[in-house]
């Protein structure tokens, strides 16, 4: 693939930066997110910016916006000192920001979304046709094409995101910042983003592209920046690293990713899990499935084409519509309580909102699948004595850190919580697990601890789901994937080309293997 | 059934179903207001209260009956910063706030007026707001409004400014993003505390003026109890109208036509039914509407959902 | 201005929170008394001592905290579980009117047997009371605090046809109210000279239990996980909607008690004037309370003191009496920013 590493208007030479970053630092309590940092952005460049989950890459993009305030340091943007703490500061002096989580509102129309912010609020009146215009001009510009009508709602994940891009240019930002752009996007859109990277750089604008994705910030960018810990370790030119050099500088050691052993599941011994014909709720039109002991079943997919709604059926969180899923033969009722009952461990996706209840002890949360069981409970009474020895079977086995089995889980950091939820799910040896993107947003430790549990309870011979949006992640350890498109799940193959998953994501028919 | 045709066909039945409606228009938009940018406001009841109050201890004080209003406005406004800088700044339970808003509000007004008149038997009154008769050039409908109060032209003249405000300023493009997306309205540089302290006070300084209809139009003095749940039925309504200032205009206005519909019911007594049957009517019906529309109210996004930048 | 949550609460914070609160509320309120042309320091002592001063006093703030311990429970157990139960008020009057309709005389039956099924009664009818905005709440999704707020005034009117009709009392001569409860039937008293009963008792022992209930079974497990994140406790099995619902019935049982206990126990008889909103004051006791059953004891007699002690105050000095609202708001409204700063930290920036 070939990148446009210059400018054609022939910004080299040396020019002043356009972004200037000098010792930036800033402390969440005990928690040090980035330690004098210091980083320039170079015209018509794309710089990316590396680093794991958790190195303070969006903090520092958060201080750079004026969401939070730097312990010390200071910004110039166009060698001018751009004042701390102040959105409206960083963007009347051109930066633009796309997040990870798009600032848009469902509900409202594009054109809405992007004239919030740009008239003076005390105006009685909107200039909506002339922002119209001015919106069509620059789509047209940048090669942007969008609805200004439409409400968002309506548009798919990665026409938000150009809605979101065109905000930012629709007020002259020169510098852009995306945060993790291509998390949410298939190959295809991604491919379709770095050409419009290219159209962007080409005009002048800079670029600081903030990804934990190797690939992607070499196929992307000029110069990357890696952080680790909140640090700064090193600059590197695109053309004259390598993507082994990039990860060990990214984690600082050699990660050992997790195997999955040879034997193949069991699949002579017939289904344990199988879905039939399943609808539920809005989105999930038609799933049909089966996963044998012993076999990592992975359903891949953007977000929001049926993949919630599937992981609730599977929790028992959702009635279907039509269909069933049976285990072993029995077909289960749809509540939560039957499928523990029936021997689903499961994991959420939402963690701290869904997996945990923050206000409860961690030995209250450790025994919330199971407060009622005789163990645990006798008459009504909780057997608080037995359900402590049962937290802090988990804590030791599955090693969460905590403070103590007393604290509430929101004292916790996200891997442990993660931690915690996998060992409630684990601990008694479930026949069928359900993880919904067990690993989001976890750094690459715990995201090695997940995969080996998962992969452990493999070789015991569970029958696993496991629903990521991680392409990298299902191939390292799903036996077979199927992608969902509009709420239809297709069927499993054993063996994907990323290009093939990619036309399946975005609803193509895949090319015959 | 002809009698009930005789009374919906009246014209002193609509004078007087306008009458009802004025506070309950004013208080469902400032309702309104409140919720469309994420905040509960259960202090209504106890602002209508202050506003009433102070209203008209202005006017019994020689001010005009206009500076009355003006005066209730600020009072309710004051009680709104205060909710506003607990909910919002303070992120604290907008039910508790809004209740404690209300019993401080009520028992200020009460306090206030025992001081001022520490020994009256009768309440003191005012010389309250007379009809306009403005518009009894009119057909039809001339009769009716020309009959009403400049307060409750004033409640039917707000409801479409608050639609265009909301809809078409760059302030309630705010307010509306606020609910949907506040992170989203933070990012361009505006700040979701100031627009959503903005929106409630002045959700509260209507709720104020609310409350002074009573004391300066409805009536000419203060009562203790003279609030009687109207504030709760603004809550009610503001969820039968979706929250749309254009509905939450119809709702109050079918409300007030079925008060005042049991009023006279209950004057005729046709069937003998004891009077306290009528009374009820009203807030049954309340209830009643708002489980019809519950399944599909579409609450605004964030609404009782405290913004907290810098959470982790 | 930002919050920042503490990881744990310095013990002096915990302590001087409250402290501050009330002090805060005090200074406020010394500025409305001398408003009224009254000298503070006087006005306090004898605010003070008309509630706590002497043996009647104690007495009758001890009568007033019976009612207020009740439907402070009420409030304290529904708002745990994030049911937002504010129709305490209506459950109290429906609770002592069907005390009235089988204590007062109506039925001859022994006492043994009728005086449980008069205190059932009046608790099954405070539950049926909210039985109703509980149920549309889960099935339809209704908010429960508008409906609840609502049945307050059908309560009272049913309450004055009731009077008006069928349980008037043909021997009061015109004024609205019930026959009185058969003396057999009364609470017994507590104190010689004074009108505090054995209702008391009935809602101290409440407070306890429901303290066990919350802290040590499964029952109390599954209310205070539902209010903390009902997403997570569906999640982890717990069947929320049946959970709302017995925690929305105990809520109204404990206000329904509240009004058998008032009538069974003080007045004797049900008129519309009964309660001076000690529905909404449970209210406002159950959040001093930080929704603790113990803590509501102690905040319910700190409220009935207020009341109380604002009484008379008013009768010695001429303060007007509506001060003890202004006090119980100004506290409330204190002391949940208090509270709030024992969990987060503000930080100027």
């Amino acid at each position: 693939m070939t990148i446009a590493h210059e400018a054609p208007d022939g910004a080299t030479g040396p020019q002043a930066p356009v972004l200037r970053l000098r010792g930036i630092t800033k402390h969440f309590g005990a928690l040090v997110a980035n330690d004098d940092v210091s980083l320039e952005l170079e015209r018509g460049e794309v710089l990316g910016l590396l680093g794991e989950n958790g190195a303070g890459k969006s903090t520092l993009v958060s201080v750079l916006f004026g969401h939070y305030v730097a312990d010390a340091g200071s910004i110039e943007v166009f060698e001018q000192p751009l004042p701390p703490g102040q959105p409206k500061a960083a963007l009347a002096a051109g930066i633009g920001m796309v997040h990870q989580h798009f600032t848009l509102a469902d509900n409202l129309s594009v054109l809405d979304n992007i004239l919030i912010g740009t008239e003076t609020l005390w105006q009685p009146f909107s200039r909506r046709r002339g922002a119209r215009e001015k919106l069509a001009r620059t789509a047209t510009q940048f090669g942007l094409a969008v609805d200004p009508d439409a409400r968002v709602a309506d548009l798919s994940v990665g026409e938000r995101q150009r809605v979101e891009i065109l905000k930012a240019l629709y007020r002259g930002a020169r510098i852009l910042i995306l945060d993790e752009p291509t998390a949410v996007l298939t190959p295809q859109e991604s491919q379709a983003l770095f050409s419009t990277l290219r159209t962007l750089v080409a005009d002048g604008l800079s670029i600081l592209f903030i990804s934990h994705k190797l690939d992607e910030v070499l196929a992307a960018c000029r110069r990357v920046a890696v952080l680790r810990q909140g640090r700064l370790v090193a600059v590197r030119e695109a053309a004259s690293t390598s993507k082994a050099e990039l990860a060990e500088l990214m984690v600082g050691r050699r990660v050992e990713a997790a195997q999955r052993d040879n034997a193949g599941p069991s699949v002579a011994a017939g289904p344990l899990l199988a879905v039939v014909n399943l609808a539920a709720g809005a989105k999930l039109k038609r799933a049909q499935f089966s996963v044998a002991r012993g076999e990592i079943f992975g359903i891949a997919g953007v977000s929001g084409n049926g993949q919630a709604e599937l992981a609730d059926v599977l929790c028992g969180l959702l009635a279907p519509v039509r269909g069933e899923i049976r285990v072993d033969g029995r077909t289960l009722a749809g509540t939560p309580h039957a499928f523990i009952e029936a021997g689903f461990g499961r994991v959420p996706e939402d963690r701290a909102a869904v997996g945990v209840i923050g206000d409860l002890s961690i030995w209250e949360n450790a025994v919330a699948e199971r407060y009622r069981d005789r163990a645990f409970s006798h008459l009504g009474w909780l057997d608080r004595t037995q359900a402590k020895v049962r937290a802090a079977r988990i804590v030791a086995q599955f090693d969460v850190r905590c403070s103590g089995l007393d604290a509430p889980a929101r004292s916790m950091s996200g891997g442990n919580v993660q931690k915690l939820i996998l060992g409630r799910a684990l601990i008694s040896e479930p026949s069928v697990i359900v993880a919904n993107q067990p690993t989001w947003g976890l750094d690459i430790g715990a995201v090695s601890y997940v995969h080996s549990q998962l992969l452990a309870a493999r070789s015991r011979g569970a029958a696993i789901v496991l629903l990521s949006e991680d392409l990298d992640e299902l191939f390292a350890i799903a036996d077979r994937i199927a992608v969902m498109f509009h709420g239809t799940l297709s069927e499993a193959r054993t063996c994907w080309s990323v290009g093939d998953i990619g036309l399946a994501m975005a609803g193509a028919e895949a090319a015959q293997a | 059934m002809s009698e009930l045709y005789d009374i919906v066909a009246s014209t002193a039945f609509w004078i007087a179903v306008l009458r009802i409606a004025t506070p309950l228009i004013l208080g469902t938009l400032g309702v309104l207001l409140c919720e469309r940018a994420g905040v509960l406001n259960l202090g209504i009841e106890g602002i209508m209260v202050a506003g009433a109050f102070c209203g008209w201890l202005a006017v019994f004080h020689g001010a005009g009956l206009w500076t009355g209003v003006l005066v209730a406005a600020c009072a309710g406004a004051i009680f709104g910063l205060l909710h506003g800088v607990l909910t919002v700044v303070l992120a604290l339970s907008q039910h508790v706030s809004g209740l404690g808003i209300t019993l401080l509000a009520t028992s200020l007004s009460y306090y206030a007026y025992r001081v001022n008149f520490p020994k009256v038997s009768s309440p003191p009154t005012v010389v309250p707001f007379g009809e306009t008769h403005w518009f009894d050039a009119l057909p039809a409908l001339g009769a009716v409004l020309g009959a009403q109060t400049p307060l409750t032209l004033l409640a039917l003249a707000i409801v479409p400014v608050i639609a265009y405000l909301l809809n078409r300023t760059p302030a309630g493009l705010a307010v509306r993003m606020v609910v949907e997306n506040p992170a989203a309205v933070e990012a361009q540089g505006i700040s979701v505390t100031a627009v959503r302290i903005g929106a409630i006070v002045a959700g509260s300084a209507l709720m104020g003026v609310a409350g002074s209809f009573l004391t300066l139009s409805a009536f000419n003095a203060f009562y203790f109890n003279m609030v009687n749940g109207r504030g709760w039925i603004c809550v009610a309504l503001v969820v039968f109208a979706s929250w749309r200032p254009g509905k939450a205009l119809l709702g109050a206005i079918l409300f007030a036509a079925f008060d005042a519909l049991q009023l006279r019911l209950q004057q005729s007594s046709a069937g003998g039914l004891p009077y306290q049957l009528y009374l009820m009517l009203p807030y049954l019906l309340s209830i009643i509407a708002l489980a019809l529309v519950a399944r599909k109210a579409a609450y605004p996004h964030a609404l009782m959902k405290p913004y907290r930048k810098e959470e982790r | 201005m930002r919050l920042e949550q503490r990881t744990h609460t310095p013990y002096a914070v915990a302590i001087a929170a409250p402290v501050c609160a009330v002090a805060f509320t005090l200074l406020l309120c010394a500025a409305l008394i001398v408003w009224a042309g009254a000298p503070v320091g006087r006005a306090y002592i004898v605010l003070f001592d008309g509630a706590f001063g002497s043996r009647f006093a104690i007495g009758e703030t001890l009568t007033r905290a019976t009612p207020l311990i009740l439907t402070g429970l009420a409030a304290a157990v529904a708002f745990r579980a994030r049911f937002y139960n504010i129709g305490a008020e209506g459950q109290l009057y429906l609770g002592a009117l069907a005390a009235v309709a089988i204590g007062g005389g109506g039925f001859a039956a022994p006492s043994v047997v009728l005086f449980p099924l008069m205190i059932a009664a009046g608790m099954a009818a405070g539950a049926m009371w909210l039985l109703v905005p509980a149920l549309a709440k889960s099935r339809l999704g209704v908010d429960e605090v508008v409906t609840t707020l609502l049945l307050n005034f059908v309560a009272l009117l049913f309450v004055s046809m009731m009077l008006d009709g069928p349980m008037k009392d043909p021997t009061a001569m015109g004024w609205p109210q019930s026959v009185a409860i058969v003396s057999d039937l009364e609470f017994g008293k507590l104190l010689e000279r004074s009108r505090v009963h054995s209702g008391l008792i009935f809602a101290v022992v409440l407070a306890v239990a429901l303290w066990v209930v919350n802290a040590r079974t499964t029952f109390g497990y599954e209310m205070r996980a539902v209010g903390a994140n009902a997403r997570a406790a569906r999640f982890a099995g717990i069947a929320v909607d049946r959970v709302m619902l017995k925690t929305a019935l105990l809520s109204g049982a404990l206000a329904g008690l509240a009004g058998v206990g008032e009538v069974a126990g003080r007045a004797g008889y049900l008129t519309l004037d009964m309660s001076p909103g000690y529905g909404y004051s449970g209210i406002v006791i159950a959040m001093l309370a930080s929704l603790n059953p113990l803590g509501v004891v102690l905040a319910a007699i700190f409220v009935a003191g207020v009341i109380v002690g604002a009484d008379s105050m008013s009768r010695v000095i001429g303060v007007p009496s509506y001060l003890a609202d202004v006090i119980v708001a100004i506290s409330l409204l204190s002391m949940l920013v208090a509270t709030m700063l024992t969990r987060y930290k503000l930080r100027w920036s």
